[in-house]
């Protein structure tokens, strides 16, 4: 089957490295990830399935590994070559119940799907995300579905899922908007993750830096499920812009301005670059040092900071935070989610359900087939620059793709 | 030989290219056949004896005041408050006229025996003024008697300890003004009037009240029910100082008013070519102005906004008067009038305007964006009697780099405005509803008020209020070689070029506009008929 594979290649690596440090986007050109013919993954066992993904998302953990800037963290939990591509929407294609029918994957490689019993006490209590065991078990090591060698990944025809990994799509929702369902499932998570008490937010204010895919599921999400008072976002392009709006920021800002938006509506004071009172919680959905240096400033004493955008190596100065006694949280993947108001609920099932009402597929603005893949990584990088939010590989025959007119 | 009055020039064929100001430089643009071209008349010759014309006048005082000599006697309480650096423009050269006139009164105040004497730069919401420009105003040896003691203070708005409630006015607006003005035994007030906008009861009431007291002017319905707010007879602006300066009056507060008209001759001899009529331009204007620009257009942008930032303007006195503030007042914006009033007959489709460097509101720092609109909407616009040079629904085109940048340090509450409310909306009135009340009592911006140098949190708000008049009236506002992002943000069109504007333009007001060009400097005040 064809595949876009990526191998451990440590001059194609540095390449990729140099060459998108310059002009970001083009690591794909010169990297180790390239189209080839690979053999179709193997059934890891009997509550395997076979998918074959239709539209396979791009997103920034993916940039960063193409590009060669991602966390030697990574070295350990992924095993080479992999087949990239973890947000998924596919059918299910070997013959077996419910054969055809369209799914999405939930990638994370946890205990269930490593045939690990018992679990660890992450995975019996729902935050697979948190899984102790990703790099153990009857598969090589993965954190999700696309960085295993074992299971493939959505960049290809075929790939292997775990039955426990499965979501069956409802008819009544577009392949657009079901590839939106695991990128709305992490800004869920990072979502939920600024009132870890389950409390709800509605005297509070939040900022929201980043309006690329992560930072518009999270104002989404949090305009649905945890209401703060006051929701303000950092978004560099117009149509970033546009749609925090429309999504629900109650004022959205060029980054350098939010700050000062911050400051104002909390009424602080400054010392220096930092305010005096700030956000109650800032969600940094960039992921870079001067992200965080951002969210530290503005969050007030006691507050809290939620890195949602992967971080890689930075070097920022945490004497705020310290002074200040600012609690920085990350958040990573899904699992299990308490919402004001109402019982548990896997993220996923949340994810289904923000898609659908907010019409997230419209999220998608750019599909490539596999062999422009180094046009694809192109537009990813620059998307905001060019007005897009997530642009997929899109695997469906001619027949199945949109038109110009449909589209 | 008296200066020629201005007139209006028909454009033709042979009318050379115009000059008109771009910010930090210049543009010599050929307007087409058929526009008008308004030039101010010729600077009135300054009085020779500056410092006997100012004796003179405090000797021999207008309305039903006494003389100063009279007013001022030993054990007495004397406040002397002044115009601060939004005046005059360019910043005079050195006497200036509030320091000639400041020296005459302290001199009388010494002869008197007083000794309680407190200096009060008249801020407003304006910021305050830095050491050296308070010692260009003042000169050395005022500021050195006074700073150091005390006794040389800047009005501070924000300072409940020093603001007194005088009452309120029959239209039920708050006078509340600087407590050691109104409290004092007399208050002299020396004020510099360049457009026929300001002196009179506004010095007092304006310059030294509170935000609470500003407001029942500084709004939106005051500034479009002014028409204009330079033309007395017609601006609500004029009447509710008006009403504010009689409450303070009848309150007790003993104002002895000075004002002083300075000429129509705001720039140095190497720009003289700018207030000259272009087909006048000898040899030596056309190697000074190439020769200039040539060097502004070489030079990087903060170097150049120094160095005209450093201009000092020839200005020179050309009347003073001293008594009772409304007397007074009527013979200044005479005297305004006389050398700035120019007849003009009809309005235009277009009006066009070059924007230089400065207004009141950026000495000594860039002219952002939103001073920008306030100078050509706020300012230029307005210098009408009778009707606006544009018609309802016309075009006004402005010629200004207009850069996105700010002055942190003057103008921080203006960054704010632009990044969060003017992205929101333009509208004067929303804008005034939905965000006025929070920029005006944010701690953060009252802070740099008081302590720093920054102007207040709403003034942001009074430079758009201050161009709403002309929001509502014009059909379309087409900014000139500035920076799209900006002109965009502020709501207006952008063009490259002024035929690019003027075609532009054709869009909102027919194929075949009347075009109508405000020439400057110096300033005019056009009467159109």
């Amino acid at each position: 089957m064809k595949a876009l594979l990526f191998e451990r290649s440590l001059p194609r690596y540095a390449a990729a490295r140099a060459a998108s440090s310059v002009a970001p986007g083009s690591g794909a050109r010169l990297g180790p990830l390239h189209l080839t013919e690979v053999e179709e993954p193997a059934l890891p066992g009997p509550d395997w399935r076979r998918v074959s993904p239709t539209l396979a998302g791009i997103c920034g953990s993916d940039l960063a590994t193409v590009e060669g800037h991602s966390s030697r963290y990574f070295e350990p939990v992924v095993s080479f070559p992999f087949v990239p591509g973890h947000e998924v929407v596919g059918e299910l294609a070997d013959g077996g119940p419910d054969d055809g029918a369209r799914v999405v994957i939930e990638p994370v490689l946890g205990c269930a799907a490593r045939g690990i019993d018992p679990s660890c006490g992450a995975c019996a209590s729902g935050h697979t995300g948190n899984c102790e065991r990703v790099a153990y078990g009857h598969l090589k090591p993965g954190l999700q579905t696309g960085y295993c060698s074992d299971t493939g990944g959505g960049w290809s025809s075929s790939l292997v899922a775990h039955h426990s990994q499965i979501h069956l799509v409802p008819d009544s929702m577009s392949d657009e908007e079901a590839v939106m369902v695991e990128p709305t499932a992490c800004g869920i998570h990072a979502a939920l993750a600024a009132s870890p008490s389950g409390t709800a937010l509605s005297g509070a204010t939040v900022a929201v830096i980043g309006a690329g895919t992560l930072g518009l599921t999270v104002i989404t999400a949090l305009r649905r499920f945890l209401p703060p008072g006051l929701l303000l976002a950092g978004a560099k392009h117009p149509e970033q812009r546009r749609l925090a709006a429309s999504l629900g920021a109650d004022q959205v800002l060029d980054p350098e301005a939010l700050i000062r938006g911050v400051r104002r509506h909390t009424r602080s004071m400054a010392n220096g670059a930092v305010l005096t009172g700030g956000a109650d919680v800032v969600i940094d959905c960039v992921g870079n040092a001067e992200s965080i240096d951002s969210s530290l400033s503005m969050v007030r004493p006691k507050g809290r900071v939620v890195l949602a955008g992967m971080p890689g190596a930075v070097k920022i100065d945490l004497t705020s935070l310290w002074n200040r006694e600012v609690s920085l949280a990350g958040a990573y993947a899904y699992g299990v989610e308490t919402v004001p108001g109402r019982a548990p609920a896997r993220t996923f099932d949340l994810a289904f359900e923000l898609v659908a009402e907010a019409g997230l597929g419209r999220l998608v603005g750019a599909r490539y087939p596999l062999d422009r893949f180094p046009d694809a990584i192109a537009h990813a990088s620059a998307a905001g620059r060019r007005g897009t939010v997530k642009v997929v590989f899109d695997l469906r025959p001619a027949s199945r793709r949109p038109t110009w007119r449909s589209a | 030989m008296s200066p020629r009055p201005g007139f209006v020039l028909d454009v033709d064929r042979s009318t050379p290219p115009t000059l008109m100001w771009h910010g930090e430089g210049f543009r010599l643009e050929r307007l087409p056949t058929g526009s008008r071209i308004v030039y101010p008349s010729e600077p009135f010759e300054p009085i020779e004896d500056a410092d006997f014309a100012i004796r003179q006048a405090l000797e021999n005082p207008m309305g039903d005041s006494a003389p100063l000599s009279a007013l001022l006697r030993a054990g007495m309480k004397l406040t002397i408050a002044f115009d601060d650096v939004s005046l005059p423009l360019p910043p005079m050269r050195a006497p200036d006229v509030r320091q000639r006139v400041i020296e005459a009164v302290l001199d009388q105040a010494a002869a008197a025996g007083v000794d309680d004497v407190v200096l009060i730069a008249a801020l407003a919401l304006h910021r305050r003024m830095t050491e050296p420009e308070l010692r260009h105003a003042l000169g050395d040896r005022i500021y050195d008697a006074f700073a150091p003691h005390g006794l040389l203070q800047q009005h501070d708005a924000e300072d409940p300890e020093n603001l007194i409630h005088l009452g309120l006015t029959d239209q039920g607006e708050d006078v509340e003004i600087n407590k050691r003005a109104a409290t004092s035994d007399l208050l002299v007030y020396v004020n510099i009037n360049l457009v026929a906008m300001d002196g009179g009861h506004k010095s007092v009431a304006t310059g030294l009240a509170s935000y609470k007291s500003l407001r029942h002017h500084h709004n939106v319905h005051t500034m479009q029910h002014s028409r204009s707010f330079m033309d007395q007879r017609h601006s609500e602006l004029h009447s509710s100082n008006w009403r504010m300066g009689r409450l303070i009056a009848a309150s007790g507060v003993k104002v002895f008013q000075i004002e002083t008209t300075v000429n129509n001759d705001p720039f140095p001899e190497q720009f003289s070519f700018l207030a000259k009529r272009e087909w006048e331009w000898n040899l030596r204007d056309r190697a000074a102005f190439l020769a200039v620009s040539a060097s502004v257009n070489r030079t990087p942008e903060r170097i150049k906004r120094n160095i005209f930032n450093s201009m000092r303007s020839p200005m020179g006195l050309t009347s003073v008067q001293a008594g009772e503030v409304e007397a007074v007042h009527a013979a200044t914006t005479e005297q305004v009038l006389r050398e700035q009033l120019v007849p003009v007959e009809g309005q235009a489709d277009v009006l066009t305007m070059g924007l230089p460097y400065i207004c009141p509101y950026n000495v000594n720092s860039v002219m952002n964006p939103i001073l920008v609109m306030c100078l050509g909407l706020g300012y230029f616009f307005n210098m009408y009697r009778n009707k606006p040079l544009v018609r309802e629904g016309g075009v006004v085109i402005m010629s200004h780099p207009t850069p996105w940048a700010f002055d942190p340090v003057f103008h921080p509450s203006y960054i704010d405005f632009f990044d969060q409310v003017l992205s929101d909306t333009t509208d004067p009135k929303e804008i005034e509803t939905r965000y006025e009340e929070s920029f005006a009592t944010d701690p953060w911006y009252i802070h740099l008020y008081r302590t720093g140098h920054a102007y207040h949190g709403v003034h942001p708000f009074y430079m758009w209020y201050w161009g709403s008049h002309a929001l509502a009236h014009l059909g379309r506002v087409i900014i000139v070689g500035g920076d799209s992002s900006a002109v965009h943000r502020l709501g207006f069109k952008s063009a490259s070029t002024l035929s690019d504007a003027l075609e532009m333009a054709r869009d909102v007001v027919g194929p075949h506009p009347s075009i109508t060009h405000l020439h400057n400097p110096p300033m005019l005040m056009a009467e159109v008929t």
